[in-house]
């Protein structure tokens, strides 16, 4: 009982964590405030779609990227799809960086859209790693380890 | 995808979806049965099944009597009226493959279809919005909705019914 309250406490210091460095926003809350015993997992499978949706993108821009000269129409609707996943599941920083590539892709800067792509691909692979590590621990906490919003 | 329902249990034919059982003479049931409350009926159209996701389970959170059915693209919901079905509302995604959300409304429309058909789309610039308005939406915002503008928007059904 000791450790399970511990385990809680854990998961929601972690949570917390994750909004105050800035990795999730409001959307985030906005999927676990739709979680509840009829769907008690929801929130951690619409963020294994948005890895599967991630993968598939990731692959495609990689792909664009590789191709000369650069389709920068193509590549901004790929990063307009993959901004939208990301802010779907409250993914700020993946977000941002996101936002980044597009501009670059406005302005034909084929350089800005390679080396911003390292960083969407490095803010991605941040927050999945952060996010397994959460759901891996709230899954241990038992029900209650998706802890309530703190306030 | 498979039809979703809210998770309200069905009412029975005297129901008290317009109030007049509650209001009756209280001598009994009368000799006409009024008819059930209809359910408002949700199609969600959008080829990002996590956004589907979302918004199934945002309609069924939503409460009251409301059910909800997807399509993966245009071509699937303008299919759907035409096989005979009807919507209350249609969350319209915009870029989708086979038929995209613009290309898809016009069509609604043009078929004389007067479901509330509501933009839903990452594209947040004003002009942008203003083109999808354009081919005939009743509304248009970002995507992922949230509870209260869904609440809104079925709101709005409710008073317009």
């Amino acid at each position: 009982m000791e450790r399970n309250n511990q385990l809680q406490r854990q998961v929601a210091l972690m949570r917390q964590s994750l909004f105050d460095q800035g990795y999730l926003d409001e959307q985030f809350v906005q999927l676990e405030e739709l979680q509840d015993d009829t769907n008690p997992n929801f929130v951690e499978e619409v963020v294994t779609l948005y890895y599967r949706d991630s993968a598939r993108l990731i692959a495609s821009i990689e792909q664009a990227l590789d191709k000369s000269p650069l389709d920068f129409n193509k590549l901004d609707s790929y990063m307009h799809q993959f901004k939208g996943s990301s802010s779907s599941i409250g993914g700020r920083k993946v977000k941002t960086e996101c936002s980044q590539f597009r501009e670059y892709c406005r302005t034909g800067n084929g350089e800005g859209c390679i080396r911003t792509f390292q960083q969407v691909k490095r803010e991605y692979s941040t927050l999945r790693k952060k996010l397994e590590a959460y759901f891996q621990l709230a899954r241990q906490a038992g029900p209650r380890g998706a802890a309530s919003r703190s306030t | 995808m498979s039809k979703q329902v809210a998770g309200a249990a069905s009412l029975p034919s005297r129901s008290v979806g317009s109030g007049k059982a509650e209001m009756g003479d209280g001598t009994g049931v009368s000799s006409t049965t009024a008819p059930a409350k209809k359910k408002l009926s949700v199609l969600i159209v959008d080829d990002d099944l996590m956004i589907r996701t979302i918004h199934t389970i945002l309609v069924s959170r939503v409460g009251g009597e409301v059910e909800s059915q997807v399509a993966e693209n245009g071509k699937v919901a303008v299919d759907l009226f035409r096989s005979g079905k009807s919507f209350d509302v249609v969350l319209m995604d915009w870029e989708m493959p086979v038929m995209n959300g613009i290309e898809a409304t016009k069509e609604l429309r043009n078929m004389g279809v007067s479901s509330m058909i509501v933009g839903v789309t990452s594209h947040s610039m004003d002009t942008e919005k203003d083109t999808f308005m354009a081919a005939g939406l009743d509304d248009c915002y970002e995507k992922p909705l949230s509870i209260k503008i869904l609440k809104d928007i079925l709101q709005k059904m409710k008073i317009d019914a």
